[in-house]
């Protein structure tokens, strides 16, 4: 299936919830969506029968620059297409509801993009820190993080 | 005189509770730095926390601070045991934003060099999975023929471990002439020491006993979880890249995807997951039987079509059947010659979050089996 039927087939179920279809240059198409709804838009799309979007394949936190975003890469096993879901949030509130209740794997994808650009899933039953320390501060993959100077008594840039 | 005494105990008072316990982040079973904070009940674990990130050195922030061509030796970092197979996706990526050609006759030596790194990475993962059941014989035998594969990647790139020999749009210089046949005697040994290791510890009793019905993971389970590589195939999922979507020259070559059929206990246990691998290792043999036609005698310039710059503009999502599962690369560049951000999206990162799930009520002896039957890089989960 392609992702223009795909996204006229949410364009009729949510319609002001979806977005736009981005389909830039060397780019692969997008479907952007507005944050509020986008537990519901990926209910939809795991269970409708001829959509069947089984497997996420990738979560990405972005940074770009005036916002922060989530990336999701879906894929299904049974149907064999791919689909790119885009979501924005303004740095200041960054909340995006979690789905990791839709597809488990989710979870610790969340919970990296929360520790590397802190964005809050909400609804997310353990939302802490993965990669980093627990107690490290700041988003280091945010463009204007700063170092810390130093980190229990030790340097930082040693 | 002293007087008898009855001692009563009332065993309703005996204090008992739930122990926690630290696997790691030293220990052998753990394949790595990691530490898992298990929760025990007698003998059975009631629940598993993996804490990860010992290994953390912040590969997606260096990205963005090197050329496209820097990030390659980093990409070797990830799963540091097949690091031939993990700059392909990277590669292809590349490729396909800047819409580079690539002949066929490299992208026939890519497919040897994947295949023979997944033979590499099956034997880690098999000799390691016997060392955790108690085997350590085969152990002896795989590695002895993993290193044949590692002499033909050193005589290619100069490395053991860390090669940089895939960039985007050609390979760090050709193969040397007797390359081909090498890599057919590989096959042929493989098929040899598998027979062994076959009698030796997979038809082994004790191993069937230690191995089956332990950390049934069922389909649904597995898809839910995102796993792939052996771990998804290994509950009876059929789902290979290489198939699902082909890249270099896969489409044009005869293979089986061999999908766990619950041999010996229930479909999806340890055991299913460690026979996949040993079946792709004969599938693998077969590819590079396949691959070796499309190379001709006659050497190319195999850097022609190397860019002298990498600047490309726009986004693209990029993945590959590693050893250990899908790995995917997202990429975006913005025309400039630094990637504005690259998110890796490694197996075993995803394979690891379904330890929890697949181990609980099982014992603490079963933990160490499971977790050695997903076969995890802690190079690549920690990235």
């Amino acid at each position: 299936m392609t992702i223009e039927t795909i996204y006229e087939r949410l364009k009729k179920e949510f319609n002001d919830d979806i977005l736009s279809l981005n389909s830039e240059a060397n780019c692969e198409p997008s479907i952007s969506v507005d944050s509020e709804n986008i537990v519901n838009i990926m209910l939809f799309l795991r269970d409708e029968g001829d959509l069947k979007f089984d497997y996420l394949a990738c979560l990405s936190g972005m940074d770009y620059k005036e916002s922060l975003g989530v990336v999701y890469h879906l894929y299904s096993i049974a149907k064999k297409h791919r689909i790119t879901i885009k979501v924005n949030v303004p740095k200041d509130n960054s909340i995006v509801p979690s789905i990791s209740k839709v597809w488990r794997t989710a979870d610790w994808h969340e919970r990296e993009a929360y520790d590397m650009f802190g964005i809050i899933f909400e609804g997310h039953e353990n939302l802490i820190r993965i990669l980093n320390p627990y107690d490290w501060e700041g988003y280091p993959l945010r463009k204007d993080y700063k170092q810390p100077e130093e980190y229990h008594g030790l340097r930082v840039p040693y | 005189m002293t007087e008898k005494r009855e001692i009563e105990i009332d065993y309703g008072q005996v204090h008992t509770e739930r122990m926690r316990l630290n696997v790691g982040p030293q220990h052998p079973s753990t394949h790595g730095v990691l530490r898992l904070e298990v929760e025990l009940e007698g003998e059975i674990v009631t629940d598993v926390i993996p804490h990860i990130g010992y290994l953390h050195r912040c590969f997606e922030k260096y990205c963005e601070n090197c050329t496209y061509v820097q990030v390659v030796p980093y990409i070797d970092r990830l799963d540091y045991i097949s690091s031939m197979s993990n700059e392909i996706p990277y590669a292809l990526g590349i490729e396909k934003l800047l819409d580079i050609n690539v002949s066929e006759r490299i992208q026939a030596i890519r497919t040897i060099l994947a295949e023979l790194n997944r033979i590499a990475s099956h034997q880690i993962a098999v000799a390691t999975f016997g060392m955790d059941a108690g085997a350590f014989t085969p152990f002896l035998y795989l590695f002895r023929d993993r290193e044949m594969i590692l002499d033909v990647f050193e005589r290619l790139s100069g490395g053991r471990l860390l090669y940089n020999y895939i960039r985007p749009g050609g390979l760090m210089k050709d193969i040397y002439p007797t390359f081909v046949s090498d890599a057919l005697a590989i096959v042929k040994q493989v098929r040899e020491t598998n027979q062994e290791v076959q009698r030796l510890l997979i038809d082994n009793k004790i191993f069937i006993e230690r191995s089956i019905n332990v950390g049934i993971m069922p389909p649904d389970i597995a898809i839910n979880f995102a796993c792939s590589g052996p771990t998804l195939r290994g509950s009876g999922v059929n789902y290979d890249v290489r198939r699902a979507e082909p890249y270099l020259l896969y489409d044009k070559f005869d293979f089986e995807v061999c999908v766990g059929k619950g041999l010996m206990g229930t479909l999806g246990d340890s055991y299913d997951r460690n026979i996949v691998r040993m079946w792709e290792m004969e599938e693998s043999c077969k590819i590079i039987e396949q691959a070796v036609k499309f190379i001709p005698d006659a050497s190319e310039d195999v850097r022609a079509s190397i860019p002298k710059k990498i600047t490309p503009k726009g986004e693209i999502y990029t993945k590959a059947e590693n050893p250990k599962g899908e790995l995917g690369f997202y990429i975006v560049g913005d025309g400039k010659n630094k990637p504005v951000r690259i998110k890796g999206r490694s197996p075993s990162f995803v394979n690891l979050s379904v330890l929890p799930y697949i181990s609980r009520g099982y014992m603490i002896a079963d933990l160490i089996i499971i977790l050695g039957s997903i076969d995890i890089v802690l190079g690549e989960i920690d990235r």
